[in-house]
C-alpha cells in the first residue's frame, strides 16, 4: 500500500537532488560531446573505409605498390590489364605546381596591394572581388575553362586546347582567393614599426617590400600557397573537363592529359564494384587522401615556423 | 635615382596585377551572365530537361538543389553548432583538444570527391539508401561540418566575456549561459557565416556526383507526399542537382542545345550563388545593426 507513495518521494528526491540548472548542465555537455564524437567517427570511417578499399589490390596480391606508382601504361580492358599510375600522378602534380606558381605571385601582388599600397581601395574594392571569386562554384569554372580558356589555346597553340596548361590556368583562379586571403593576413599583422624602421633608413617601398616584407613573412605566403596546391591537387570536376582525359604521360603541357580525380570521376561510375578495376581506383583515392595527411602536416610545419 | 625607377616600376606591376585580377572577375562574371542570361525563361526554368531534342530546361535541377540545401543545412547546423560550443567552452587546453583541431583540419581538406567516394561506400551502399537526396544530404554534412565549427567557435569567441560573466554570476547554469546569453549574442556571425556556407553546397558537385546521383525521376510537382517515389519531397529519390547537372551536359550533352543549356544553368547557378553572397553581407549587417542598436 505504502510502495508508490514512497517511489514517488524518492522520485521527487532525486528531482531536489539534482536541480534544474544541473540537469541543464548534463544535457549540454552530453549534447556538445555527442556532436565532437561524431566528427572524431566520421574522420576515422573515412580513413577506415577507403584504406581497405584502397589496399585491396595489392593485399590480395593482384598488383604490387610499385607497379602502381612507377607503371605509365593505364589498360584496364588490356590483357593482361595493366594499371599504372603514373601518368595520374605526374598529371595531378605537374597542374597543381603549375597552378601555384601562376597564382603565388598574383596572391602576393594583390596582398601588397590590399595592405601597403592602397588599403581603402583594397578594402572596398579588391577583397570583396576576391571573395566572389572563392564563392564561384568549381563546374562554372570548368564551363569557363571549356568555353573560354580551351578555344583560346586550341587557336592561339598547337594542339586541341585540352591538357595540362588549360587545367594549371583554370585552377590558378580557383585558388588564388586562398593565397591571397593567407597572404593579406600575414601582411596585415606585421608590425608597424618594421616598415616604418625601413622607410626612416631611406629605403623606398619596393625596397622595404621585397628585402623586408617579403622575407619576414615567407612562411606564411608558404602556407596559403600549400593551401592553394592541395586544393588544386583534390579538385575534381573543374580539371576533369578541360584536361581532356587522355590516360599517358604528357609530354608537353599542350597535349591531352589525366589527373588522379579526373580518372575517379569518370570511371568510378562505369566499372563493377569488386572487379580489380574498380578495386584500383579506390586505390587511387587512398592516394589521394594520403596526400591531404601529407599538406596538413607540411602546413603545420610552416605554421609552426611561422610563429617563431 | 635607380632605387627610385625600380620603386615606381614595381609599384605600377603590382597595381597592374589588383587591376588584371578585377578585370578577371568582372569578365567572368559579364561573360557568364551575357551568355547564360539571354536563355533563361520562365520555361527554362521550370520544365524537365530534354535528352536529344531541344527547349529543354533545369526546373527539377534547381529543385533538387534547394531542396538539397535545406537537408544539408537541418542535419549540419545542430552538429556544426554542438561541436563549435564544445570548441569555444568546453576544449581545455591539452592534447585531446589539439586532437579535435586537427581532426577539424584534416576533414576540412579532404578533397570533396574524397568525401563523395566516402559517402558512396557508407551511406550508399552499406545504409542501403541508394543514390537518394538522403545519402547526398549526409555526404554535403561531412563537407561542410568542419566549416560550421569553426564559424560556430569564432562567433561564440567574439562575444564579450562580461556578458558569460554576467550570466554566471545570476546564478545561470553554463549551458543555460551560453545558450540564452551568448548564442544570440553570436547569432548575427553564425547566420552570416551559414549563408555564405551555404552557397558553397549550393555550388558542390563532386561529392554528388557518386552519392545524389546523376539523374532525376519524373517528379510530379503535384504530389506533396514524401513517401511517394514520384514526390519531388521524398528524401529517397535519386537527384541531380545544377551544378552536377552542368557538369553532365557539357561532358555528355546530347541535346543540339547542350552550351545554352549550359551557360544558362552557369547563369542560375552563379546568380543564385552571388545572392548568396550578398545576403549574408546585408543581412549580417542589419541583424547587427538591430541587436547592437547602433547606426
Amino acid at each position: 500500500m505504502n510502495t508508490p507513495v514512497k517511489e514517488d518521494r524518492t522520485a521527487g528526491d532525486r528531482l531536489t537532488r539534482y536541480p534544474k540548472h544541473i540537469r541543464e548542465d548534463w544535457f549540454g555537455r552530453v549534447y556538445v560531446y555527442l556532436c565532437v564524437a561524431l566528427m572524431v567517427v566520421t574522420i576515422f570511417s573515412i580513413v577506415w573505409f577507403i584504406a581497405s578499399k584502397g589496399l585491396n589490390p595489392f593485399v590480395s596480391g593482384a598488383i604490387g605498390i610499385p607497379d602502381l606508382l612507377l607503371g605509365h601504361v593505364w589498360k584496364p580492358e588490356g590483357e593482361p590489364p595493366l594499371f599504372g599510375a603514373l601518368p595520374f600522378l605526374a598529371g595531378s602534380a605537374s597542374v597543381s605546381f603549375i597552378a601555384a606558381a601562376i597564382a603565388a605571385p598574383f596572391g602576393f601582388c594583390a596582398a601588397v596591394f590590399m595592405t601597403q599600397i592602397a588599403p581603402k581601395l583594397g578594402r572596398t574594392v579588391l577583397q570583396p572581388a576576391i571573395e566572389l571569386l572563392a564563392g564561384i562554384p568549381s563546374v562554372v569554372y570548368g564551363f569557363v575553362g571549356l568555353s573560354v580558356i580551351v578555344p583560346f589555346l586550341r587557336d592561339n597553340f598547337p594542339g586541341q586546347g585540352f591538357g595540362i596548361l588549360a587545367g594549371a590556368i583554370v585552377l590558378s583562379i580557383m585558388i588564388l582567393p586562398t593565397v591571397t586571403s593567407i597572404a593579406t593576413d600575414a601582411l596585415s599583422t606585421l608590425p608597424a614599426g618594421l616598415r616604418e624602421g625601413s622607410f626612416a633608413l631611406g629605403a623606398t617601398r619596393w625596397q622595404t617590400i621585397y628585402r623586408l616584407i617579403l622575407p619576414t613573412t615567407l612562411p606564411s605566403l608558404l602556407t596559403g600557397i600549400v593551401l592553394g596546391i592541395s586544393r588544386a591537387f583534390g579538385e575534381a570536376l573543374a580539371v576533369q573537363m578541360v584536361i581532356g582525359n587522355a590516360p599517358h604521360v604528357p609530354r608537353s603541357l599542350l597535349e591531352s592529359a589525366a589527373t588522379l580525380t579526373s580518372i575517379i570521376t569518370l570511371e568510378m561510375g562505369n566499372t563493377v564494384g569488386g572487379s580489380l578495376h574498380n578495386n584500383v581506383l579506390w586505390s587511387l583515392a587512398l592516394i589521394l587522401l594520403l596526400m591531404t595527411f601529407l599538406f596538413v602536416f607540411i602546413v603545420r610545419m610552416l605554421e609552426r615556423r611561422a610563429k617563431r | 635615382m635607380k632605387a627610385k625607377l625600380a620603386d615606381r616600376i614595381a609599384t605600377g606591376a603590382i597595381i597592374a596585377i589588383a587591376g588584371l585580377i578585377m578585370a578577371i572577375l568582372a569578365g567572368l562574371i559579364a561573360y557568364l551572365l551575357f551568355r547564360g542570361l539571354s536563355h533563361v525563361s520562365w520555361h527554362f526554368l521550370t520544365s524537365p530537361p530534354q535528352s536529344f531534342k531541344k527547349g529543354g530546361g533545369i526546373g527539377p535541377q534547381l529543385f533538387n538543389s534547394l531542396y538539397l540545401l535545406v537537408l544539408t543545412m537541418m542535419i549540419t547546423i545542430p552538429l556544426g553548432i554542438g561541436a563549435g560550443i564544445y570548441m569555444s567552452e568546453y576544449a581545455k587546453a591539452n592534447r585531446v583538444t589539439d586532437f579535435i583541431r586537427l581532426v577539424v583540419e584534416v576533414l576540412s581538406s579532404f578533397p570533396s570527391i574524397v568525401i563523395g567516394l566516402f559517402g558512396l561506400l557508407v551511406f550508399v551502399n552499406l545504409f542501403q539508401m541508394k543514390y537518394s537526396l538522403a545519402a547526398g544530404a549526409l555526404a554535403l554534412t561531412v563537407f561542410n561540418l568542419p566549416l560550421m565549427v569553426r564559424i560556430t567557435e569564432q562567433a561564440l569567441r567574439g562575444v564579450p566575456r562580461e556578458q558569460k560573466e554576467a550570466g554566471l554570476a545570476l546564478g545561470l547554469s553554463k549551458w543555460k549561459t551560453i545558450w540564452s546569453v551568448m548564442l544570440p549574442m553570436a547569432f548575427p556571425a553564425i547566420m552570416t557565416g551559414t549563408i555564405l556556407a551555404s552557397g558553397r553546397v549550393f555550388g558542390e558537385a563532386a561529392a554528388l556526383l557518386f552519392t545524389a546521383g546523376m539523374t532525376t525521376p519524373k517528379l510530379d510537382f503535384t504530389n506533396w507526399n514524401p513517401t511517394d517515389p514520384q514526390s519531388p519531397l521524398n528524401p529517397f529519390r535519386p537527384a541531380e542537382t545544377l551544378a552536377v547537372h552542368i557538369w553532365k551536359i557539357n561532358s555528355e550533352g546530347r541535346a543540339p542545345d547542350a552550351p545554352e543549356i549550359a551557360a544558362g544553368a552557369s547563369a542560375v547557378l552563379i546568380i543564385i550563388v552571388l545572392l548568396f553572397n550578398l545576403g549574408a553581407r546585408t543581412l549580417g549587417r542589419a541583424i547587427y545593426r538591430k541587436f547592437t542598436a547602433t547606426k
